[in-house]
């Protein structure tokens, strides 16, 4: 990997990585206090100052964006794009492989296209790190990434090739797959499976090494989850599928996400104390099947008490082919949550759940040079994204 | 045909016109009536179900009003979407791709959900249309978002005479290519104009008989919904993406001379000079990104701006479940973020659909005699902060954000929308079957 990004670096344009200073007429750091008629100065890809115009002096070789509003680059907590492409046809759909209901061997780094045009399309609305991957549908659907939305190849664009592993629970996997067939026989199949991943693991640590099992890439896949080095990523969206996901992680004592989670402003209190933590549906999703009772103020009724929300993009079958979380968090926005914390939840708290917050989700010194400059306030639908610049590169802009 | 809707309806508008309502006087918001300037801080008067009086601040009070204080509320007519699919419409099955003589108003459950979704979005006025499987999917609805437990509470006589539009459709959504239906454009395009001459057989034949029983043809559903579309009655609703399927839907219009609007419109800015030049008005949607299938990959929200710029009559819809219907203004708002003037877009979602529909002599518009349909705002129409707080269908208040029932429809939540009580409609990618 080392070796690629050095070639990459040494093939870019210089002019790319000019030096470049924001000013702006409020910095919404997300780690401290708003920040009017302020600068942040960028310099090889990461933050290296940012305060007001009064503390920083603009050296004079740097290229200078004035802006009205700066946010970090926002980051999607849960999608498949780059898997699920725009055309929608079986040439451009691999987030879900139907041939088994549990794969944890399917990579994403395997499939993921950086150059799907709805990449573009998001990261021109101010996605610049998205968690995608394996999709909804299968008990297990396969393994997800985390990758910076900038131009490149996946290898130069990943910053974590196996987030978590994509697990379904619901009546989608039951349309998907001839068995499982029922809520309880799903369940069922997760527990034997984890039973042998839980076997493999204990063979695997013998001290003699003739006694260990072959390599197993789906065992060892599982292998992780079960001692922590990854978290599970269960889409459920039924209280009832919520608290089986639930259940699972106690019995299995392994890190649990959920997703979707449609219902889960009715067992706030278990949630919260599972530890699980919650990734919300895009507010503005279909409230049919297993999200009729959906309810647009999660968010806020979430949030205020006490649990992290981080907002998703999810995923679409048909038009419109993905959520923008830029708008979802807008809406979450309009339906109560307040503007803090919808920032948040599209910057420093998928930052945190995705363990990648020592370098994004927050303008702060040190960290990636990730920004989107807008027009306005970043919520209105009438405002415009101006710029995205990622790793310190100018990736889009409007301005002359 | 009509005669008993017609029937119907009438006896259900007497029973309104009988009560003697007092009047209500709106007092103190910003109104946009659409059909001139703005008016800061006006006095609004309805009663009856019809809006008495509109005036400037200062305006004379009937001391007999209910007055109501909306000051720093926004006011506008109530929103017309010009094409949707709440409370499950049918048109033509899997027999035959076209299919003149299927009614919405055979399909619709009129007590949906959906129409609650409707009003808490500010809609008061739908063209509930089947789906674009079909090169011609049927008659579409008009429904005012009255109360209504029959389609007939719901239905409106427009200007022409008819309760609906006829819905039809070209590129690849009715391109099953088994069991008659097209496989190709050129297929598709031929297989409407054969349909369309036989019409204008039978219109001559009509015409020809007049009064005498014994000349005339024998009755055809399918005929007589065609000739309705010929003699400029009902209006074609033509969905269409791409810039190549728009110019055959305008080839066809000229053909065979009757009127439409196009719908979706992804590559409508391609071609917007020619589009306007046809004097063709248009129904246009926004979606976020591209994609979903292969015809949307070129779809803008420049659209809007750049049609009204070539000098086109733009209106919008939600095509709902594609985009929901409590988020029609956001449709909009979407547009001027990308070039549209706010003017133009608030006439997008009021009278541009109401002409589009022939029913702007009683709608689209706050103007005096229109019909009290009216939805009352928190703020700017175009702002995401903005709240439709009340809606108002012929002078009655449908919606109401304060009332905790009617606001669990904008927020939804544990019970409030019921698969029983509803028509959602799924979306399975290319399988898609009601292809919208």
């Amino acid at each position: 990997m080392k070796k690629i990004q050095l070639i990459v670096l040494l093939l870019l344009p210089i002019g790319l990585f000019a030096q470049i200073a924001i000013k702006a007429e409020i910095i919404y750091t997300v780690s401290s206090s708003p920040i009017r008629d302020g600068v942040i100065l960028i310099k090889d890809g990461k933050i290296k100052a940012v305060g007001t115009a009064a503390e920083i002096k603009i050296p004079e070789e740097y290229k200078i964006y004035p802006s009205k509003i700066v946010t970090p680059g926002l980051i999607d907590a849960r999608s498949v794009i780059g898997m699920s492409g725009a055309m929608n046809v079986a040439a451009d759909q691999d987030q879900l492989e139907k041939s088994s209901p549990i794969q944890p061997e399917l990579r994403a780094i395997d499939a993921y296209n950086p150059s799907e045009q709805l990449v573009k399309a998001v990261r021109e609305f101010g996605v610049t790190t998205m968690h995608t991957g394996h999709g909804i549908g299968a008990l297990v659907s396969g393994q997800t990434m985390i990758v910076k939305t900038k131009k490149g190849t996946v290898e130069t664009v990943v910053i974590n090739p196996f987030a978590m592993l994509a697990m379904t629970i619901g009546p989608e996997v039951s349309s998907n797959f001839s068995s499982p067939g029922t809520k309880a026989k799903q369940i069922s199949m997760i527990r034997t499976e984890l039973f042998k991943a839980q076997d493999y693991l204990k063979k695997m640590s013998d001290k003699d090494s003739t006694k260990r099992p072959t390599f197993d890439l789906k065992m060892d896949a599982l292998s992780k989850m079960l001692k922590g080095e990854i978290k599970a990523l269960i889409t459920a969206n039924k209280s009832v599928d919520i608290m089986n996901a639930i259940r699972l992680s106690k019995e299995f004592n392994f890190k649990l996400v959920i997703d979707g989670a449609a219902e889960s402003y009715l067992l706030i209190n278990e949630i919260k104390a599972s530890k699980a933590e919650v990734i919300l549906h895009a507010t503005m999703a279909r409230n049919d099947d297993d999200m009729i009772n959906m309810n647009r103020e999660s968010a806020m009724l979430l949030t205020k008490a006490g649990i992290t929300v981080s907002i998703e993009s999810g995923y679409e079958s048909y038009v419109p082919k993905s959520r923008v979380i830029l708008f979802e968090a807008a809406e979450a926005v309009a339906y109560g949550l307040s503007f803090d914390e919808g920032l948040k939840a599209v910057t420093i708290n998928p930052a945190k759940l995705l363990g990648i917050d020592n370098r994004v989700g927050s303008i702060e010194k040190g960290k990636d040079a990730d920004l989107v400059l807008f027009n306005g306030d970043p919520f209105e639908y009438t405002t415009n994204v101006t710029s995205v610049i990622i790793d310190g590169v100018v990736e889009y802009n409007t301005a002359p | 045909m009509l005669n008993k809707i017609f029937l119907l309806i009438s006896l259900f508008m007497v029973k309104t016109v009988l009560s003697q309502d007092k009047p209500i006087v709106f007092k103190g918001a910003l109104i946009y009536t659409i059909a001139g300037d703005p008016i800061k801080n006006g006095i609004f008067t309805v009663q009856n179900g019809k809006i008495i009086n509109i005036g400037p601040e200062g305006s004379a009070i009937d001391p007999e009003a209910e007055v109501v204080d909306v000051t720093g509320k926004v006011i506008m007519p109530g929103l017309i979407d010009t094409h949707s699919h709440l409370g499950g419409p049918d048109g033509g099955d899997g027999s035959n791709p076209l299919n003149p003589e299927t009614r919405a108003i055979d399909a619709i459950n009129p007590t949906s959900d959906g129409f609650k979704k409707a009003l808490a979005g500010g809609i008061t006025t739908i063209n509930v249309m089947p789906g674009s499987g079909h090169l011609m999917g049927g008659q579409t609805a008009y429904l005012k978002m009255r109360e209504g437990r029959i389609i007939e509470d719901l239905l409106i006589i427009n200007e022409k005479g008819v309760t609906g539009g006829m819905k039809m459709a070209n590129g690849t959504n009715p391109m099953r290519g088994n069991g008659g239906f097209p496989g190709t454009r050129a297929k598709s395009a031929s297989l409407v104009r054969e349909l369309f001459l036989k019409a204008q057989e039978y219109k001559i034949k009509i015409e020809k008989g007049g009064k005498d029983s014994t000349k005339l043809p024998e009755r055809d559903l399918r005929m007589e919904a065609l000739v309705e579309v010929l003699n400029g009655k009902r209006v074609v609703h033509f969905h269409s993406h791409k810039s190549n399927d728009i110019l055959t839907a305008i080839r066809l219009s000229k053909e065979f001379g009757f009127r439409m609007v196009l719908h979706h419109l992804s590559e409508g800015w391609m071609v917007a000079d020619e589009i306007a030049k046809a004097g063709i008005p248009c129904s246009i949607i926004n979606i976020e990104v591209v994609g979903g299938k292969m015809e949307v990959l070129n779809l803008s929200l420049k659209n809007g701006g750049i049609l009204e710029k070539a000098g086109a009559m733009v209106a919008f819809h939600t095509d709902d479940g594609i985009t929901d219907s409590r988020l029609f203004l956001r449709t909009a708002a979407l547009s001027v973020r990308l070039g549209m003037s706010r003017e133009k877009a608030l006439e997008g979602l009021t009278i541009v659909g109401a002409k589009i529909m022939d029913l702007s002599n009683s709608t689209g518009s706050l103007q005096k005699g229109k019909d009290a349909d009216f939805i009352i705002l928190s703020g700017d129409p175009f702002s995401v902060y903005t709240k439709v707080e009340q809606t108002w269908v012929e002078g009655k208040k449908r919606y109401d954000i304060t009332v905790p029932a009617d606001k669990a429809f904008l927020t939804g939540g544990y019970g409030v929308y019921s698969s029983d009580r509803g028509e959602f409609h799924h979306h399975d990618g290319e399988e898609d079957e009601e292809g919208n």
